[in-house]
This record gives C-alpha cells, structure tokens and sequence, in this order.
C-alpha cells in the first residue's frame, strides 16, 4: 500500500538545502525592476499626476499611470470561470485605478533598470487628488448618502442574501416564530471576528516576459491556469497568447488563490518592449495591497428545547469585503453555510450575509474560507447556551451533531462519513476534560486555569458552488519508472508527495518510482484549478486515481503481448507478476524498454484523463485546550492543545500531522494577537510589517498536538477528504471558551490580546 | 537593495569623529540594526553612513576599572553583553534585560551603544541603564565628557550626542550595582521578536537579614516619551519589610509615570502594566538578592 504510508516528502531534500528553486531564483539578473506607486488618501480619485521628474531620472525606462491603462475591468479571484454570466466574478478593478478605493491603492508604476532607481522614481511623481472620508466599517459604508465606493453598487453592498430551510409540517410558519416561541430556551449573541493575514514566507513575486509574440509570466501562484486565463481577460489579449510558470513557492494559504500583480506585471513588460520585467510586492506592500481574511461581524440567535435540543438558529453576518470584490460574497455566503452546518437544527433555519464595500485592504481566500469566522460565532454560542441552561457543553454539542447521511437543504451537500464523535471522544481523553472542568470550578486569585473546546464540519472541494473539475498524465518512462504531471499545485502543503503516493497506488508500483513534475507550466501541465477549498487530494486525487488506473491497464495490455501464454496479469511493484501466485513474469523496466524501441510494435505508454468531480464530503474535527490566564497583565498561555481531525483516510500520516501543527499555529495567532489595524482618521494600515502585526514566534507556541479519526468516505478517490484548512477552524473558539471557563468571562471579539481582555475584567470587576 | 549615498569605514574613533566633522549630514552605523531598516522604509534613503563597525578593539568588550565601575564598550554587541562574564558576576540583571531584544540574529548584530544612542523609550536595555544610573563617556574633536543618563535623553529619539560626538564607554558605577540584585521584565505582545510595551527594571538591595528593603531603583521603557526612572516610587518603598514593598511599590509607581496612548496600547493598558509588574520586578528582584518571599 503506498496511501497511508508515512514517507519523506519528495522535495524535502531539495527544500532543507536550498537548492529548490523559487521565482526570484529563477529571474534573470539583467531584468527591468518595477515598483508601484501607492496612494496616499483612502478614498477619492486621482485629479492628475506629473511624472516628468521621474521620466527625468537616469535609468528610468517607463512611468505608467492610472491614466495609461487599456479601459478593461477585470476580475481578480482564483476561482473556476464560469460559464453563465450571472455566476462570474465581479469585474472591479483595473490595471492601476483612478477611483481610489484603499489607503496604498495602485494608482502608477515605474519600470527602471534596478530597484533604487524604481523607488526614487516613485518619490518625484507628484499627484493630486480629489479627496472623501474614508470609509471603514460595514455600518459606515451602508449609510444613506455615502458616496459609493464602486458606482456599480450605489448603497455600497455588494451582495444581501436571505435563506431559509425547508420547515417540516408544523405550527410554524417561519424560523423568526421558533425562534419567538416561549416554549424554548431563547438565546442571542453578538461575535466579531477580525481582519488578518496569511503571512505566507514569500511574498507575491513574478516577472514576465515576452517571446514568440506571446507573454510568458513566471509567478508565485496557487492558481496557474486561472492566472493565465485573468492575464489574458485583464490585457484583453487571447488566452492562448498568455502562458504561465508556477515554480515551487514559499506558502499562499489562499492569498495566491487570487490574480494579484500577474496583470499588471504583464502589461508592464508589453509597455517596455517586451523585455523582462520583475514586479514583487514588499511585506508592506503584501499586508496592504493582497488579500486578508475577512472581518466579520455575527448577529446569531438560537431556541432550544429542554432536552438540549436545537430547534432552530439563525446567523446575520455582516462581512467587510474592503475596497474590491476580490471573491465578491463568496466568503460570507461560506459562512453563514458553515455555520448552518455543523449541528442539526430539529426545525428551522434562517441565514441572512452581507458583503459590503469599505475602504479597508481588500480581504479575499485565506484558509477556512470564512469558516474560521462562522465557527467562531457558532462555537461561542453553543458554549454560552451551555452555560446559561446549565448544561454540559461537551455532551450539548454531542447531541446536536450532524448525523451521518444529512443532506444539506440548501446546497445537497452530503454527509457520507463522520468520525466526528470519535474525534470529541478522544479529544476529552486525551486532555482529561472530565478531570479539568471539575478541577478547575470555583477558582480565586490572579492566576486561573481552564479548559475549551470546539467542533467544527468542513466541506472538501467547491462543488456544487462551482466547478471541480481536474485532469492528470502520466508517462511511462524508458527505465520502467513514471512521470506524474498534473496542472494541480505544490504549495508547501506536500501536495506532490501524495499526488506521487496516490499515482503509485493507483498502478501497483513503489512511491519512489514516480517522478512527480512539480513546476505547473500552464503549455504543458494538464488542466486542473489549482491549490484552494482542501480540494486537491479529493479532486485532483480522483483524476490520478482514474488516469493510474488507465494506465496501469495499458502496462498490462502491452505485457499480453509480450507474455500471450501467461494467466492473469497484474502490476506489482516494479513487476509484472502472475495474478495468482504473485509470481514475477517481466520487469516494468524490461516492458519500458520495449515497449520504447520495439521494432515489432513500439508505443509510447501514457495516459491522461480529467475528473469532473459532482460530488462532495464533510470532513470533521475538534480542538480542546487548556489555557492559564494571568488577570492582571491580560496574558493567556495555553498549556495544552490538540486537535483531533477526521479527514478520512489519511494519505500520508506523518504529512498530515504536519498540516494540522501549521494549522494550530494559525489558529493560535487568530485567537490571540493576529489583528490588522487601521488608522481611523487616514485608514492607513497602521501595523502592515511582521514587528506590529503579531504573528506568534516559535517561542510563543505551546506543544502542539495532532490526533486523528481515520473514516473511509466513499466518495474520496482513496478515502480521504479535506484536511489542508480545517486545523486553523477551531483554535480560537476553543481558546475563547477556555478562557470564559477559568474566568467567567465572555469575550466576543477576536483577537483575544492583553489589553481587551484587561478591559473586561476591569467590566466585570475581576481587576 | 539599500539606498546609499556613500559609506565610510572609520579606521579609529578619531578617524571616525574626523569624517563626522567632514560630512554634516552623515550618520554613524554600528550594527546596522536600526539604521537599515529607517533606509529600507526610506526615511534615511540616500543616506551618507559613517561605520564604526570596524572600531572593535577601541569599542568592544567589557572590563571592571581597578576602582569598580564596569565599563561597557558601546559596540558590544547584546549577545556579547549577554555573555559577557563580567557583567554575568556584576549585572546579571542587564545581560538577562539586553537578552530579550528581538532575536538571535539581531542580538548578534545589534549594539548596546546603538540601543542607548537611538533614544527609543522601548530599548531593551534602557530601563535597566536607567536604573543602574549609567554615566555615557561621549568624545568629540573637543575632547571627552561625560552624561548621565538621566540627562541623556532629551525626546522622542533624541539624545544628548551632537553630530561630532561618539560614545565610547557606558560606564555603570561601581556604588549603583554593587550590593544590589535586579530583575527586568520585558512585556511584549511576543516571546521574542517584539518591542516592550513596557519595560521594568527593578534594582533592590536588602538588608543584611534580608528582610528590608534598603534602597531599590526602579525605572521603566514605555512609561512615557523616554526611559524614566521612578525615584517616587523608590521613596515610597525605601525602608519597608520586602512584601509591603512589593504590595506598595505599583501604586506608588503610578504618580511618577505618564504613558501616552497609541494604536500600540492604551494609557490605562499601560498604567495597568505599571501598577502590576512594578511590584513583580521588586519581588523577583529581592529573590535573587536572598529573600523569602
């Protein structure tokens, strides 16, 4: 068996040395080095620029502005086209923008012979603008009279959604009448969620240039074919003319699941003539002009019964798109979907989500999808129902689970398999929960321990919200060994190593006879959408299986051949073997061999299939931790935390464990210290570089722990579903309720820093 | 790429001061730590850098005088003050407060001089100068003299160092360490890699019994514009059994500072901080000098 073995990732050599090439790595020296000019007001319009001093300057071969670009709004996310016009993403941006929308909005670029000379460029442009308030919260934005920040949408929303499931026969006529009905427990609750980043290691890097008539972008992306198909959609050239080289990068986590400066990058090679031309963002540059994860603010109310039961919720969630669509209202219908989920509601209910223009960094995919919000609000709220009925929030959330085989009302989505009550039992073991929640009751002085917990339900994939679709090919090399290439991407996740495992399953031979080709170079990889949604194991997982399998009988087919008087054939190994007694028949080597240079009948061995995948699965899991918080200096350390996933059959399990640590490590950052700020009065990003934004260091890290419940879904290609971003899910709740238990203190908002936290004990009189 | 006009690369203190006199708008770089980044964000780019980076036989190391006071060289680096058996012996407390600047990387590269000379109220090593009443030995082409450091700061980033000066020894006088123990908290929103949002250094020395205080020395970073120490506090606490002290010394701390709020951290977050972590310095500070408590 090769999926489920726990072997060296296949470019860890290559990564622990240095000898793995990145973007910058491979960008030629003498290229052109561009730098944009940023604006220096949140909202307004460029009046006019003046670049003749920078034009002036030596070295200096272009001075491009908002006022040069081809008049072509494009979309930005990394999502699959869609066919139907209603379903395409929002077109709001251009290549450099004279309606500014964010504090830093790309309004000019300078194309120079090196970097200094770019950026002292940048300082002679001189521009002036036509200046408004800046506006940065949702509630702002959707005021009468705002001015609207794209004209398209004139009150400033977006998009407003409103959904409601199926009620069964009942007295009821609607979610608001459970929810009125004094009959059950009535809970509500407010919870906000803040903006962060990624911080992925590599900031979004790329150059371009042209040859043959055609434009090559050499890019640090998730998303290679969608970047190719934006490039094109963005120059307003055909796509064919546009071709795109991912190499390996340094992490995305949903940031470079989005065309950020390939276009424009693009464009600036065109403009010089075509020579090439590097344009990477700076860390400033990357916290403020790429993407975030959305803040958003939750209204939620529940009724339950008196057995515990839910009877009905409902979710309004009010999401801060910032100044462009990005993923448009993708994330925030994610979101009140995600929380509908998890839990079985007996009777009811309703989902209401905004997506609103603000003058806010755009905030766009990063891991979870607006599920690391949702569960925010739904895991705070089933801990403060627990606590105002007085009953046990573990076996409160047990019995609310969603069962095996729900089906989604709304969007189908199935549940074939669930481990997700064996993840909540060997989480309580695991951290002794019964032992700490008694322990730890009825505590005095400045220094409290406490204990929390969260679940959580993720979908695997994007289906049947959009498309998943995925193609894979394999060659049959003259040693007998194999070539994997695929159009899905290695992003630091390991996806190459168990793409390798999943096609050495799939045809019978040893992991270590697949030569995986990482770079995605959009003329030769095989179609597929790339590195987002925790789809590429199931989607792209699917297409390796089907084309392994095809291949595996094109091997044997040519083995009948050479071996007509044999039994049963079969491929082990590096073997052709005789089904029955295992016994070996012809080497793969010696088959290559031949098959290569044959002068009977030589043929080439490959196969190629695509997977349209219509199909997709809940993978589950939980975290628990044990937290001590210090009362007088606001500080929280976590003392112990695991989190325990069901992500079905496990591909590689040491790879796996490696995921969810990453994934905790996120999580802990969202829960803590993770915030971007803005400046209420400019809406500059006040904190955009690693000193101010709070990223968690090593040291600030507990132990972290990873345990897992293997299911078999029968709808995964080998088992297995999502697991790439549900470890970052469940994290802050956990920590949140961990707190509420060593305290009694609710605190609402994340992140859960020093100096919040400080202001509620002072509220409740603990300071 | 860094934007810079010109480096020089002194060859002596003297030489150094020379080119300081030669180019007006030059600026000194030491470690590099804090220059460099003001040129990368582009507040010093285009800057004329005059190096001392060299001047490490003039500028490095630490050393006790025959009559006591330890002098610092101000190129040291933090870890070289860190690991420095000196100042392992005699101010433990400076080389645990000048260990908790950002990382390893930094602390290798990084100077206490540059630290002093950069004038930031959150320098790691600020508070605890400040408490140990350092003397700065600065010379310029007219000769030597000598600041303490509570004139040496005169605002926000700004010190008592015109543009012909160097400082050439951080000198901590034998009376202010001797006999004492001391104790630097650093609260950060980070283990490491972070700025203090307050810094407290509490020097203490105990009665022979160990159950007085006798005199202790408090300051703090962050407190206000500039390092600063607490001398109310101190008053307030000199003469007190060590938990009364401890119980005492916060409030009494409160009268004496005046933090200011940012986007980093309120007023009232920080007077907090003062209040609490005032007296948890005291403590462990008359721990580490032998009290039970």
């Amino acid at each position: 068996m090769e999926v489920g073995r726990s072997i060296q990732r296949v470019d860890a050599v290559d990564k622990v040395t240095g000898r793995a090439q990145y973007t910058d790595d491979l960008c030629p020296r003498n290229a052109l080095v561009a730098k944009v000019l940023h604006s220096t007001i949140a909202n307004g319009w460029v009046k006019s620029m003046d670049t003749a001093a920078a034009e002036a300057l030596p070295g200096v071969v272009k001075v491009l502005t908002c006022f040069d670009v081809p008049e072509i709004q494009y979309p930005t996310p990394g999502h699959p086209w869609s066919v139907e016009p209603a379903h395409q993403d929002v077109a709001d941006r251009k290549l450099l923008n004279r309606r500014v929308r964010i504090y830093g909005d790309d309004i000019a670029a300078v194309v120079a012979v090196d970097e200094i000379t770019a950026r002292r460029a940048l300082e002679r442009i001189r521009v002036e603008y036509e200046e408004y308030p800046p506006v940065l919260t949702p509630q702002a934005a959707m005021a009468p009279g705002v001015p609207p920040i794209h004209e398209e949408h004139p009150d400033n929303i977006l998009k407003h959604t409103v959904s409601e499931i199926p009620l069964p026969p009942s007295d009821f006529r609607c979610a608001g009448d459970v929810l009125d009905c004094p009959a059950y427990h009535r809970f509500s609750g407010h919870y906000e969620t803040q903006q962060v980043q990624h911080c992925h290691i590599e900031n979004p890097t790329s150059y371009a240039y042209r040859e043959g008539g055609r434009i090559v972008v050499v890019t640090s992306t998730q998303i290679p074919h969608i970047v190719r198909r934006v490039v094109g959609q963005a120059l307003g050239i055909p796509w064919g003319r546009v071709r795109v080289v991912k190499p390996y990068i340094g992490g995305g986590f949903g940031n470079k699941q989005e065309v950020l400066y390939e276009p424009l990058n693009a464009w600036l090679c065109v403009e010089a003539g075509g020579r090439c031309v590097k344009l990477e963002a700076s860390r400033e540059e990357t916290f403020r002009n790429t993407r975030s994860r959305h803040p958003i603010s939750f209204d939620v109310r529940a009724a339950v019964d008196g057995d515990g039961y839910l009877m009905a919720r409902s979710c309004v969630a009010v999401s801060d798109q910032g100044g462009y669509a990005s993923h448009g209202h993708a994330i925030a219908a994610n979101a009140v979907t995600g929380f509908r989920q998890t839990y079985l509601d007996q009777l009811a209910h309703r989902s209401e989500a905004y997506t609103v223009y603000t003058n806010r960094p755009a905030p766009g995919a990063m891991r979870g999808y607006g599920i690391p919000q949702c569960n925010f609000a739904l895991e705070c709220m089933m801990e403060d129902i627990a606590r105002e009925m007085g009953l046990d929030p573990y076996e409160f959330r047990y019995q609310n689970l969603m069962p095996p085989g729900y089906v989604d009302p709304l969007n189908g989505i199935t549940c074939h398999s669930t481990g997700a009550r064996e993840c909540m039992e060997k989480g309580r073991r695991f951290l002794d929960w019964d032992g700490l929640r008694a322990r730890y009751q009825n505590q005095t002085g400045p220094v409290r321990r406490g204990v929390g917990m969260a679940v959580f339900s993720y979908k695997t994939g994007v289906h049947p919200i959009s498309l998943e679709t995925s193609s894979a090919r394999i060659v049959l090399n003259q040693d007998g060994t194999v070539q994997l290439q695929l159009g899905a991407t290695e992003i630091g996740q390991g996806g190459d190593t168990v793409f390798s495992q999943m096609c050495a399953q799939a045809i019978g031979i040893p992991t270590e006879d697949v030569h995986i080709v990482s770079t995605q170079d959009t003329d030769i990889a095989p179609f597929d959408t790339g590195a987002y949604a925790s789809r590429q194991t199931y989607v792209t997982g699917h297409a390796i299986r089907r084309t392994g399998e095809r291949f595996r009988e094109k091997l044997l087919r040519y083995a009948r051949e050479l071996l007509p008087e044999a039994g049963e054939l079969d491929v082990r190994g590096r073997d052709i073997v005789d089904a029955r007694s295992g016994e070996s028949l012809l080497s793969l080597a010696d088959l290559a061999l031949e098959a290569f240079y044959s002068l009977e009948h030589s043929v080439h061995i490959t196969a190629e299939c695509t997977s349209h995948v219509k199909d997709n699965t809940f993978s589950f899991g939980c975290c628990f931790a044990e937290i001590e918080v210090d009362i007088p200096v606001g500080k929280i350390r976590v003392l112990r935390i695991v989190n325990v996933h069901d992500s079905g059959t496990l591909i590689n399990p040491k790879l796996a464990e490696a995921q969810v640590h990453g994934g905790m490590s996120m999580g802990l950052g969202y829960a803590l210290s993770e915030e971007m700020k803005l400046d209420e009065k400019t809406g500059r990003l006040l904190n955009g570089n690693l000193l101010d934004y709070k990223l968690p260091t090593a040291l600030d890290h507990p132990e972290l722990h990873a345990l897992f419940v293997e299911t078999e879904d029968p709808s995964g290609p080998f088992g297995n579903k999502s697991l790439g971003e549900p470890p970052a899910i469940p994290v802050a709740p956990a920590i949140r309720n961990a707190l509420l238990h060593a305290t009694g203190v609710a605190v609402n908002t994340l992140p859960l820093t020093p100096q919040r936290l400080v202001d509620a004990f002072r509220k409740e009189g603990l300071l | 790429m860094y934007d810079i006009a010109s480096i020089y690369q002194a060859r002596s203190v003297a030489d150094a001061i020379r080119a300081l006199q030669a180019d007006p708008s030059a600026l000194v770089i030491a470690g590099g730590t804090d220059v460099l980044i003001k040129v990368r964000e582009g507040k010093l780019a285009g800057c004329s850098l005059v190096s001392i980076h060299g001047l490490g036989e003039e500028l490095s190391g630490v050393t006790q005088a025959s009559g006591g006071d330890i002098e610092i060289g101000p190129l040291t680096t933090f870890r070289g003050v860190a690991f420095d058996p000196v100042i392992r012996r005699c101010i433990p407390v400076l080389g645990e407060a000048v260990d908790q600047a950002g990382g390893p990387q930094l602390r290798a590269a990084g100077t206490i001089g540059g630290n002093v000379c950069n004038g930031i109220t959150s320098a790691d090593s600020a508070s605890t100068l400040m408490a140990l009443g350092a003397v700065l030995r600065v010379r310029s082409p007219r000769g030597e003299r000598e600041v303490p450091i509570a004139q040496w700061y005169k605002g926000v980033g700004k010190v008592d160092l015109a543009h012909e000066e160097l400082l050439v020894k951080i000198v901590i006088p034998r009376a202010n360490c001797e006999g004492y123990t001391g104790h630097y908290i650093k609260y950060a929103m980070r283990s490491a890699m972070d700025i203090a949002t307050l810094g407290v250094s509490c020097l203490v020395k105990l009665s022979a019994d160990k159950r007085t205080v006798e005199e202790a020395r408090l300051a703090f970073g962050v407190a206000g514009p500039v390092p600063m120490r607490a001398c109310g506090a101190e008053a307030a606490v000199r003469g007190l059994p060590i938990g009364e002290a401890v119980g005492r010394i916060g409030r009494a701390a409160l009268e004496d500072v005046h933090p200011r709020s940012s986007w980093r951290a309120s007023k009232e977050f920080r007077l907090q901080l003062v209040e609490e972590l005032s007296g948890r310095a005291l403590r462990e500070a008359a721990r580490k000098g032998g009290a039970q408590i």
